[in-house]
C-alpha cells in the first residue's frame, strides 16, 4: 500500500499564529520539530515547557503546552522544581546561547550533574539576538558582535565554549548531542535527536542535552541563505555535530 | 503530638511538613543549616523531596517551578542569601505563584555577620527584587507563633498565589522553646487545576501560561493594576498583638524577638506604674497602620525598638502620621537591645 504523507500543521502548533521571528532564524524549524514530536509522541497535555528570555521569551505564543516563563539562565533550575512536583510530566527546558552558556552556566551544570529527568533544547546560534547582537560565549573567534566589533579576540574574550564537550565531562547526564538546522538533512537528524530526548524522560531516563546550532542572519549581517552556509561553513568545524553521551 | 522543647528552625521545618510541605529546595547559610538538614532527612522518606541546589539563585527557581504545579513548597535561607533570591522572588510575584520563604536574619550589610538582626526589614517589606510586588510578610515572636505562621503560611500562599515571606532573625532559629506541632489542614484554597502547570488533561485540553512578560505597556499597566488589587485585598490579613495598650501613654512597637525583650521592660514599667504598652506587628506587609494610629492617637510617644538602625519605624511614622511624637532606639550587628536599656529610654521619654 502507497504511504500517503500529509504537510500539516503540527496539533501542538498553537492555532492561527505566525512565529515573530526573522525570515531564515532557526527557532521556527526547532519550534515545529518539537510540535511535530509532541504530536507523535502523543504528550500535548502531559508537557510542560519553560520559556527563556531571548528571542523564543514568546514560544509559548506558539506551542500549544503548559508553560512557565524563566528568569535569564535559569530555566534549568525551574525545571527541577516542576519536574521534582510533577515527575509524571514530560518538561522540557529551551535556552539560547547567551541564557545557557553565560548567565546560566552554574544551573546548567548543575543540572546535568544531578541528571534531572528533564529534556534541554540549547539553541547556540553564536550570538546574542534579541538584544542586538552582543557577544556570546559561543561566538567564534574573528566573528564580528556589537560587543565584538573588531572580530572576537581570544587573549581577550577567551575561546567560544563547547557546551556539549564540557557537559559529556559529568557522569551523570546520559543524553549529550549537537544537532543542526542549516540543511534539510540536518534537520532530520535534527529531529532524530530531539524525539529521542524526549523519549528518554518518558522512560524515566536520566537528563538530556540536543545541542542546535541555528542561523542568525539578522545580527550575523547575512541573508538566509548566507546564514545557513555560513553555519556549514564555519559553525559546524567549531562545533562537530554528533552523539558526545548515549547512557553509555 | 504532645509539647516538645524543639530548636526554632528545626520547629519550622516540622511545622511545614505537618502542613503538608514535601518539597524543599534550598543552600547552605548559617544561621539557618538546621531546616534543610532536617528536610533531607525527613522528605524522602515521606515520597517528597530535598534538592540542595547550586545557590540561592537556583533555589529560589526551583521554588518558583514547584510552586507553579500548585504544590506546597518552601526554601528558607538568611539575609545575604535571600538577596540572591530576590531576582526569583520577584519573577514568583509578577508570574504570581504561591512559595513561603523563610528569611532567618544576620546582620548587614554585605556579608556582614552570622549573629542576629532585623535588618532585611526593607528588603521584606518593601522588595529586594525589581517592580512593583508584594510580600505577605509574617514575624514571629515565640516558636509556637512560628509554627503557627509556617503552617498558616502555605495556605496564605496559595490563597492568594504570592509569595509569603517568614521573617525571622538567629535568635529565633537558635532558641530552644517548648512548642506543639499539630498537623495542619488546609482551609479553602483554590484547586490546582483551576489555574497551576500540569493540569492540561484535567482541564480539558486547556493550558495554562505562568509569566510576567507584558511587552505591550497597556497590558503590562493592566497586570499591574490587578496585583495591587490583589494586595489591597491583602489588608484583611492584617495581625498584631496590642499588649497593655488600653491606658498606655507610651506605646512601643517592635517586632519579632525584639518584642519579646520589649515585654520584659514593659512588665518591670508597669510594676512600677509606669502605664506603657506595645503594639506588635505580626504582620509587616500588610502593616497594622490604622490599629497603630487608632492607638497613638491616645499616647503622648511612640518608641519604635528594632535589631537595626531604624526600618520599621518609617512605616510607624506614616501610619502615626504626627498623633504622637515617634523615636528608635535600635542596635546593629547582631547586639540586640537590652531590657534595661528600653526602660531607661522609657523614663528618658517621660
Amino acid at each position: 500500500m502507497k504511504e500517503i504523507k500529509i504537510y500539516e500543521r503540527p496539533k501542538a502548533w498553537a492555532k492561527g499564529v505566525h512565529t515573530h521571528y526573522c525570515p531564515g532564524c532557526g527557532h521556527g524549524i526547532t519550534h515545529r520539530l518539537i510540535c511535530e514530536i509532541i504530536d507523535e509522541l502523543g504528550i500535548q497535555n502531559d508537557t510542560i515547557g519553560t520559556a527563556p528570555v531571548g528571542c523564543a521569551a514568546l514560544m509559548y505564543d506558539y506551542i500549544d503546552v503548559d508553560f512557565c516563563e524563566a528568569a535569564h539562565g535559569r530555566a534549568p533550575a525551574l525545571a527541577t522544581g516542576i519536574k521534582r512536583t510533577r515527575p509524571d510530566k514530560i518538561v522540557f527546558t529551551y535556552q539560547g546561547d547567551g541564557d545557557l552558556a553565560s548567565i546560566g552556566t552554574a544551573e546548567i551544570i548543575h543540572v546535568a550533574n544531578r541528571g534531572e529527568k528533564l529534556t534541554t533544547i540549547f539553541i547556540n546560534n553564536a550570538i546574542y539576538g534579541m538584544t542586538g547582537g552582543q557577544m556570546a560565549p559561543t561566538t567564534l573567534i574573528g566573528q564580528k558582535a556589537t560587543t565584538c566589533p573588531f572580530g572576537r579576540d581570544p587573549q581577550l574574550a577567551g575561546y567560544p565554549m563547547r557546551m556539549c564537550e564540557l557537559l559529556a565531562t559529568l557522569e551523570t547526564p546520559g543524553f549529550i548531542t549537537r544537532v543542526s538546522v542549516a540543511r534539510p538533512k540536518y534537520i532530520i537528524e535534527a529531529k532524530k535527536a530531539i524525539k529521542q530526548a524526549f523519549q528518554n524522560q518518558i522512560e524515566g531516563k536520566g537528563y538530556s542535552f540536543v545541542e542546535v546550532l541555528s542561523n542568525c542572519p539578522t545580527n550575523w549581517g547575512m541573508t538566509p541563505v548566507q546564514a545557513f552556509e555560513w553555519t556549514e561553513s564555519t559553525m559546524i568545524p567549531h562545533y562537530p555535530l554528533g552523539v558526545f553521551k548515549n547512557f553509555e | 503530638m504532645a509539647r516538645v522543647l524543639m530548636k526554632g528552625t528545626e520547629a519550622i521545618a516540622e511545622a511545614a511538613i505537618q502542613a503538608g510541605c514535601n518539597y524543599f529546595f534550598g543552600y547552605p547559610i548559617t544561621p539557618q543549616n538546621e531546616i534543610p538538614e532536617y528536610m533531607s532527612a525527613k522528605l524522602p522518606k515521606i515520597g517528597g523531596a530535598y534538592v540542595q541546589a547550586e545557590s540561592e539563585v537556583a533555589a529560589i527557581n526551583m521554588v518558583m517551578g514547584g510552586g507553579s504545579t500548585g504544590t506546597k513548597i518552601m526554601t528558607t535561607s538568611s539575609s545575604p542569601g535571600i538577596s540572591l533570591m530576590s531576582e526569583g522572588i520577584s519573577y514568583i510575584a509578577g508570574c504570581e505563584i504561591p512559595a513561603v520563604i523563610v528569611n532567618v536574619m544576620r546582620g548587614g550589610p554585605g556579608l556582614g555577620g552570622i549573629l542576629p538582626s532585623q535588618a532585611d526589614y526593607f528588603q521584606a517589606t518593601k522588595g529586594g527584587g525589581n517592580g512593583d510586588y508584594r510580600l505577605l510578610v509574617l514575624a514571629p515572636s515565640t516558636l509556637q507563633e512560628a509554627v503557627e505562621i509556617t503552617q498558616m503560611a502555605f495556605d496564605l500562599a496559595l490563597k492568594y498565589r504570592n509569595p509569603v515571606m517568614i521573617l525571622a532573625d538567629g535568635f529565633m532559629g537558635q532558641m530552644m522553646e517548648a512548642v506543639e506541632i499539630r498537623e495542619h489542614v488546609s482551609g479553602e484554597i483554590p484547586p490546582r487545576e483551576s489555574w497551576a502547570l500540569g493540569c492540561m488533561g484535567e482541564r480539558g485540553g486547556k493550558r495554562s501560561i505562568l509569566k510576567s512578560l507584558y511587552l505591550n505597556p497597556e497590558d503590562l499597566e493592566q497586570h499591574n493594576i490587578k496585583l495591587q488589587k490583589k494586595y489591597r485585598e491583602m489588608e484583611k490579613e492584617v495581625r498584631f498583638e496590642a499588649y497593655l495598650c488600653e491606658d498606655a501613654e507610651i506605646l512601643l512597637s517592635a517586632f519579632g524577638t525584639t518584642a519579646r525583650i520589649a515585654r520584659s521592660a514593659i512588665n518591670n514599667l508597669r510594676n512600677e506604674g509606669i502605664k506603657v504598652g506595645m503594639l506588635r506587628p505580626i504582620t509587616l506587609f500588610p502593616f497594622p497602620s490604622r490599629k497603630l494610629a487608632e492607638l497613638a492617637s491616645g499616647t503622648k510617644h511612640v518608641l519604635v525598638v528594632e535589631m537595626n538602625m531604624g526600618q520599621m519605624v518609617e512605616d510607624v511614622e506614616a501610619a502615626v502620621c504626627g498623633k504622637a511624637k515617634v523615636s528608635f532606639f535600635g542596635h546593629a550587628g547582631g547586639i540586640a537591645p537590652s531590657v534595661r536599656e528600653i526602660e531607661d529610654r522609657i523614663r528618658a521619654i517621660l
